[in-house]
């Protein structure tokens, strides 16, 4: 008995050291990225950079305003198409779908999540760019907009089911009718873990490059409305870093450092929005 | 309350840093953020190995002529000609002039601009050698084949007689995206070797005996700098700029010549008399003595009807402003100049754009 | 309200209706509906895209039928196309990527949800979340930069003398290759699975725990043997989310891979992925075929994904149990 609460505690230290170890390797890899990043892309930014136009290679003070506000342009509207669906389709699984429909859509969701960006910007562009003749902001939001539909479904749905039975059962008591039950009560209760799918979304698509190529092209100059091809942060970053330019490169990496900042104040600002006494 | 006015503070600082990079900036492009009603903007796309150059050659038109906006973007030769055809873009570029099948897809007759010329170049990566080595047609055929894998063959030794070559594995580079530096590479090696033709033949993307693929220049550049014992082709100014050794080749009078620039334009002027009215031409293995036998035209892909009286206006100013001033821009970029007979021909096709 | 008599039938019929104009009235059929039409967006996308995927890849299905599969050759001057290469580079790299990124990603989401300190374990989840953001051309470059080299320097050397036996670890060593892939994806991933799976850790009602440790249980027993599996599906979503996410990256893996169409037993050989050779020759592909035969490798890797998630889910059917709360 005794030898065998002795084993018991040393599996339950040994594991959770390795866990720790886990941590400690997933990160501090992922730490060392970052700081990679910002060290290279911190040295590299500058007031310039953030205000003026590209240049050509060669010329000092270039830079990439209107990457930066491209991509502002972009999630905007992929946010704007995509998060609405992919949240309301979210409910649906988790609330009021029975078996076999819920299953199909979220094993296709899934599939959808496989398909490679470059394939989803093909997709896009024969559907939008095509019959338009002409690449156009419009093309790249909506490109991304669908990619960004079935990770927001499933985060969604995870999410909602996080949430315990006796609540919808405690509002459907009071005679609150599905709906309100899932707007007034599920939903806020769960808002935690949908704002973190919803991040994570915008974030993938936020540095996703493959899919605009065909789209939203990219652009020298400022890109007026949505209708003409415009420039954006993970495009340039990676037309810079298969130049052979050191400018260039020292460029891309500032570019990618923008990137996350743009995604780093968007993911406190949303995470502000919700906090607060949620179920958990 | 307080997380409140926190979000309220981020969402309004953002708002403003915004605004103020839309309004305020100071570009020395653009004076204005969004263009004038009456801007005119053209979209180009095509070939990624002259883009430095023709993102010079926009920015400065643009300097001239504020009101003009011409955007090129590089999607690859293969990827201009394809939004040339679907009329997605106003003109397009590549590296390999079209070919028949192309062409007669074409709703419109398109004609081909040459604007620079470049070289590819074989660099290389082999501990302790730092020399220039001398390349044999053959030997580059063989070692791309995989026929010869260490770097102190004889077949590598016998040129290069006071270089130390180790025994060291020879790791093939080539490209993995289809591009136009790959077909200039294997346009040379088929027309060098008829085993080579029959086996691999020249294409944008080949089935490649041996060997990594790196993706783009770069990519080559990259892994022929951290492999030791890689070789790999690249076009100039990726070996210049990245200060890797690369080799001279023989060129078909026998003589071996590094690749620069002197050498490129040597072999656009060798082959300047027998250049078809259309410019569409392949210049490697040039004759004459100072030819650098690994060189190619670029080009710019022009419909000869243009819709927009405006477009066009531009399109055919910007030509003759690049073939005569425009080419001066072209040697500090590591690219050679078009021979002087060629420009002149030129000038007279811009008539064709109607 | 049942104290009017009403012939049999009928009473049945009014029992069923009531519910469907009391949904009407409340308003939950149109929710019903709506997000219904929301959810079923998914579908129609698929569909369109999988009808994209055939209509421009007839030529090339015709041409090679199910030779496609299997064929080894991938020659665009000659025409001969065939998957096989690319479907094991696809395979052995993402299985590879979530061998090394699932242990790993799940042990830390439990560190993060059930040791660590609140707010150490906020702000690191919320580091970890933003490296989602990060392009994958940068982790193309930090591949190439940082990874390669070391492994070609340190890590497969190590490897090679350890467990140089299983023909895993034989060859030559390049640094790039399907193990310099699989490791990149990993990296790429694992910010999805620790994320995800931390959330729905922490959502597992406090009275579970309480209830295992009432009963005498360790703290790792009553994680390991209640708190993760009642938060079971949720981390096998993440762990979805992670496989998708490997099966279709394009640009880091094309960076560090060493695009040789090769099939090798050894992980230090190049190789080559389906998303790699789309995004490497798709703008530049000479002529319809070549076109038609990359789109029909978008729909292979579409048909892979289909049978990947099914046995995946047919494996997690045999093995969940009842009480994980659903």
């Amino acid at each position: 008995m005794l030898w065998r609460n002795t084993w018991r505690k040393f599996v339950n230290y040994f594991m959770f050291s390795m866990t720790g170890l886990c941590a400690l390797v997933t990160v501090g890899v992922l730490f060392f990225i970052l700081g990679y990043l910002v060290w290279n892309g911190g040295s590299s930014l500058s007031w310039t950079f953030l205000t003026h136009l590209p240049t050509p290679v060669g010329e000092p003070g270039g830079g990439m305003a209107n990457a930066i506000v491209g991509s502002a342009k972009l999630l905007l509207l992929a946010s704007a198409f995509g998060i609405p669906i992919g949240f309301l389709g979210g409910v649906y699984l988790a609330e009021f779908g029975g078996r076999s429909f819920p299953f199909v859509v979220r094993y296709t969701a899934d599939l959808l999540n496989g398909v490679p960006s470059i394939v989803m910007g093909i997709f896009a562009y024969t559907i939008v760019v095509l019959p338009m003749k002409h690449f156009s902001a419009l093309a790249g939001g909506l490109a991304l907009g669908v990619m960004m539909i079935p990770i927001a479904v499933r985060s969604t749905e995870e999410a909602l089911r996080t949430v315990p039975l006796v609540l919808r059962e405690g509002a459907l008591a009071l005679g609150a009718s599905k709906w309100k039950t899932v707007a007034t009560v599920v939903v806020p209760a769960a808002r935690k873990g949908i704002v973190t799918g919803i991040i994570l979304d915008i974030a993938r698509v936020a540095g996703e490059t493959a899919p605009l190529l065909f789209t939203a092209f990219s652009n020298r100059f400022w890109s007026p409305g949505w209708n003409q091809p415009t420039a954006s942060l993970p495009v340039m970053v990676y037309t810079y870093a298969i130049s052979p330019y050191e400018d260039w490169h020292k460029q891309a990496w500032a570019a990618g450092l923008v990137l996350l900042t743009l995604v780093l104040v968007a993911n406190v600002a949303a995470r502000l929005s919700v906090s607060g006494r949620s179920a958990h | 309350m307080k997380k409140l006015s926190i979000l309220s503070v981020i969402l309004l600082s953002a708002a403003l840093v915004l605004t103020s990079l839309v309004a305020f900036h100071s570009s020395p492009s653009s004076a204005v953020p969004v263009p004038a009603p009456d801007t005119i903007m053209l979209n180009g796309a095509g070939a990624t190995f002259p883009y430095p150059i023709y993102s010079k050659w926009f920015s400065d038109y643009n300097k001239i002529h504020s009101d003009i906006q011409i955007n090129y973007q590089s999607i690859g030769s293969g990827g201009g000609i394809r939004q040339l055809l679907s009329g997605t873009v106003d003109f397009g570029a590549s590296d390999v002039p079209m070919n028949d099948e192309q062409l007669g897809q074409a709703k419109i007759k398109i004609l081909h601009f040459p604007t620079v010329l470049g070289a590819v170049v074989p660099t290389y990566n082999i501990p302790g050698v730092s020399q220039e080595l001398e390349f044999t047609p053959d030997v580059l055929v063989d070692i791309y084949l995989g026929k010869v894998t260490k770097w102190n063959d004889p077949e590598i030794a016998k040129y290069n007689r006071g270089v130390g070559l180790p025994a060291q594995d020879i790791v093939v580079v080539h490209r993995s995206d289809g591009s136009g530096t790959s077909y200039v590479w294997t346009d040379y090696l088929s027309k060098v070797s008829t085993e080579w033709q029959s086996k691999v033949n020249r294409n944008t993307s080949v089935n490649w005996p041996v060997g990594l693929g790196g993706k783009g220049n770069e990519g080559v550049t990259g892994l022929v700098k951290e492999t030791p014992g890689a070789i790999g082709y690249v076009e100039l100014i990726y070996a210049v700029q990245n200060q890797i050794p690369y080799g001279h080749v023989r060129n078909a009078a026998g003589v071996f010549v590094k690749g620069d620039l002197a050498g490129v334009t040597a072999a656009a002027a060798g082959y300047a008399k027998t250049m078809p009215e259309d410019f569409r031409i392949s210049i490697t293995n040039a004759p004459g003595k100072a030819a650098y036998p690994i060189a190619s035209f670029t080009y710019l892909l022009i419909p000869t009807k243009i819709e927009d009286a405006k477009k066009r206006d531009v399109i055919k100013d910007f030509l003759t402003w690049m073939l005569r001033d425009g080419q001066k821009e072209a040697e500090p970029l590591s690219y050679a100049p078009l021979p002087k007979e060629v420009v002149a021909r030129e000038l007279k096709q811009i008539s064709q754009i109607q | 309200m049942a104290s009017i008599p009403i012939p049999p039938g009928r009473a049945a019929a009014k029992r069923r209706a009531r519910p469907f104009i009391q949904g009407l009235r409340s308003g939950d059929t149109f929710a019903h509906v709506f997000t219904l039409l929301c959810a079923a967006s998914i579908l129609l996308v698929t569909v369109a895209l999988v009808q994209q995927l055939y209509v421009n890849s007839t030529g090339a299905l015709h041409k090679f039928g199910f030779g496609f599969l299997t064929g080894r050759t991938w020659d665009p001057v000659s025409g001969d196309f065939g998957a096989l290469p690319f479907i094991y580079g696809t395979l052995v790299t993402s299985a590879l990527a979530l061998l090394v990124a699932v242990p790993l990603g799940v042990g830390a989401a439990i560190f993060l949800s059930e040791l660590a300190p609140t707010r150490i374990s906020n702000a690191m989840t919320f580091v970890i979340e933003l490296l989602a953001a990060v392009p994958s051309v940068i982790y193309g470059l930090l591949g190439i930069f940082i990874l390669v080299p070391f492994l070609r320097q340190y890590g497969e050397p190590f490897l090679k003398r350890t467990l140089g036996f299983l023909p895993l670890f034989q060859g030559p060593m390049y640094g790039v290759g399907m193990l310099a892939g699989g490791l990149v994806l990993a990296i790429m991933v694992v910010p999805f699975i620790i994320s995800l799976s931390r959330e729905v850790l922490l959502a597992v009602p406090v009275e579970q725990r309480e209830a295992a440790l009432g009963l005498g249980a360790t703290k790792w027993e009553s994680t390991w043997q209640v708190v993760v599996p009642y938060a079971r599906i949720g981390i096998m979503a993440s762990i979805f989310l992670a496989l998708a996410r490997a099966l279709g990256e394009t640009m880091a893996v094309t960076m560090v891979i060493g695009n040789d169409p090769r099939i090798s037993s050894s992980l230090f050989a190049p190789g080559y992925t389906i998303a790699a050779v789309i995004a490497n020759e798709f703008a530049e592909a000479t002529g319809d075929l070549h076109l038609q035969a990359l789109i029909e490798l978008g729909l292979v890797l579409f048909a892979l994904t289909i049978v990947i998630n099914g046995l995946a889910r047919i494996a997690i059917i045999f093995t969940t149990q009842k009480g994980s709360g659903h």
